[in-house]
């Protein structure tokens, strides 16, 4: 009898592992296929090339640059925003809070993570935006600016939560080292400390510039719908992300060309992702393997 | 003031002598120490000469290694950390106000108990002292890395790899190329934390040898669980038990004749 319960559990505990793992698999997969009947009307070079993306438009352009430029456009926003707050809290709270303030203060700060991006997406279109318009004159009411400084701020518990378990790995021996030669507080720091987490705080960074890249509910909101090839960051752009969202809201016909264009352009999303993770991945296995 | 001691040995041959003999170089002075409320050391007065080596033996637990680290203020990151009495160096009480940590700690060096190289390449490791006093001129870092990984006999083995990760090093090398890390900094004093407790016995040997060749122009402080090692390489031994120093003297004293019968207990090793 109990033999019969330790099998049946065993072996849900196991379907569960498999439909994450079927899940996964199923999505790459009709990612790809969908992809291809694409790739058989528009090149893969057309698509890499072409610098207009207007696949909704009587005059027809599929070149993706303009979305990646809005993607990245935005993402840099976000990471200037975030890199700098961020490694000033995990410095702060590893190096130089007292223990109960880091305590307390720790889960606050991953509460921003726990907001809702649709309430993020009106935050910089109804308060971010009408705020930067009476400081930057040409400012559009869509634009890749507020829209990547509140990703930022999203992604802030990202970099500092990541960066300051980094850096409170780093062995005490180290610290006592350097104070041992005669380094202040700042030079331990900055000479021992952070170089020593280095790899941990990287892939901190990469992860968090990963959920910026896949980040849709803020930029659909907030950065508006017009792809174009620009760095500006006041005029309204379209990320990869955003596109998606208009096609599967729109009335587009299920199974024509401009719908399969969300699948070549979720497969492109996918594998920029899939690279970043895999190195932030990557980067923290080696900085594990460095103290053990 | 730390330096006079350094310029008066320079003025003559035969006062460097009498001040190898006599100097005092390291003092406490009826000192105790609290982690809050509780006592782990008290009343140890204790006077060390220049230029001598002197192992602190005892139990684990017993206060040595914070005896150890009253001397470069390295207690003073313990939360609650108290000290009462003096410790003295070169006649100057280091905790008063208006010492600088910082240059106290360039005075007395420290070597830990298990290898701590920095995680990069062994030239930086024994440089990084020296940058942090400003000193980047490569010809000046260059001269000072290479005498001081000469010192720490660690050179025949390194010196086609100095841009090599020092983690890369075995044990007993990377606790070299630590001594050597200390040297560079010049201090005068060096203190040792069970410095050859995670190394294997041939390792053990070259830094005991090591320990004995840096006598000539270092005070040496030595914490140390290894009898032998203490007869070895100190030329006084204090036996510490549950907090006080029980026994200070010459070590052969120590080992051969000692005036109490817990320090004779604790060295033929019938407890600790």
């Amino acid at each position: 009898m109990l033999k019969a319960k330790e099998y049946i559990i065993e072996k849900g505990l196991l379907l569960c592992a498999l439909i994450t793992a079927l899940t996964t698999i199923g999505i790459i997969l009709v990612l790809t296929i969908e992809a291809i009947t694409f790739f058989k009307e528009i090149s893969l070079v057309d698509f890499l090339t072409d610098t207009q993306w207007t696949p909704l438009y009587s005059e027809k352009h599929f070149g993706v640059l303009p979305l990646l430029a809005g993607t990245f456009l935005t993402t840099v926003i976000a990471i200037l925003v975030a890199l700098p707050i961020g490694m000033g809290i995990a410095i702060y709270l590893s190096e130089y809070a007292p223990k109960s303030f880091r305590k307390t203060i720790k889960p606050l700060l991953e509460l921003l993570a726990a907001v809702p991006t649709v309430v993020y997406g009106f935050f910089a279109l109804m308060v971010v935006t009408p705020f930067l318009q009476k400081i930057i004159p040409g400012l559009s009411g869509f634009n890749a600016l507020s829209a990547g400084i509140v990703m930022g701020v999203m992604i802030i518990p990202f970099i500092s939560s990541m960066s300051e378990d980094a850096l409170h790995a780093v062995p005490k021996s180290l610290r006592e080292a350097a104070y041992g030669m005669g380094s202040t507080r700042l030079q331990t720091v900055f000479k021992v400390t952070i170089p020593s987490a280095s790899s941990g705080i990287t892939a901190s960074a990469i992860l968090a510039i990963s959920r910026a890249i896949g980040e849709t509910m803020i930029v659909a909101i907030a950065a508006g719908q017009m792809p174009g090839l620009t760095f500006n960051p006041i005029k309204p752009v379209q990320t990869i992300t955003a596109y998606i969202v208009q096609v599967s809201s729109g009335d587009v016909p299920f199974g024509s060309l401009e719908h399969s264009t969300i699948f070549a352009t979720g497969i492109s999303l996918f594998v920029l992702t899939f690279i970043l993770n895999s190195i932030s991945f990557w980067v923290s296995k080696k900085y594990h393997r460095q103290y053990e | 003031m730390i330096t006079s001691v350094i310029k008066e040995k320079k003025n003559s041959k035969g006062m460097q002598d009498k001040i190898k003999q006599n100097s005092i170089k390291l003092e406490s002075e009826n000192v105790g120490v609290f982690y809050g409320h509780k006592k782990v050391l008290q009343n140890v007065t204790m006077r060390i000469q220049a230029n001598t080596v002197t192992a602190l033996i005892g139990p684990s637990g017993c206060g040595k290694s914070t005896y150890l680290r009253l001397f470069n203020r390295m207690n003073d990151y313990i939360d609650n950390f108290r000290k009462e009495g003096d410790v003295i160096i070169d006649g100057n009480e280091i905790y008063k106000k208006g010492i600088e940590i910082e240059e106290l700690r360039k005075t007395v060096g420290m070597v830990f108990q298990k290898p701590n190289p920095f995680p990069k390449s062994i030239y930086e490791n024994v440089a990084y002292g020296l940058r942090i006093q400003g000193i980047n001129k490569k010809s000046a870092l260059d001269e000072i890395v290479e005498k001081s990984i000469k010192q720490a006999a660690l050179w025949d083995e390194v010196k086609d790899d100095l841009k090599k990760n020092a983690l890369t090093l075995s044990g007993g090398q990377q606790q070299r190329l630590c001594i050597a890390r200390t040297l560079a900094v010049q201090p005068s004093v060096i203190l040792m934390d069970e410095p050859a407790s995670a190394l294997d016995p041939i390792s053990t040997a070259r830094i005991e040898d090591l320990i004995y060749e840096l006598k000539q122009n270092y005070t040496i402080l030595i914490v140390t669980h290894n009898m032998q090692q203490a007869g070895r390489v100190s030329d006084h031994t204090g036996f510490f038990y549950l907090g006080e120093l029980v026994e200070f003297g010459d070590t052969r004293q120590i080992f051969t004749n000692p005036k109490s019968e817990k320090t004779e207990s604790y060295i033929s090793g019938r407890f600790g």
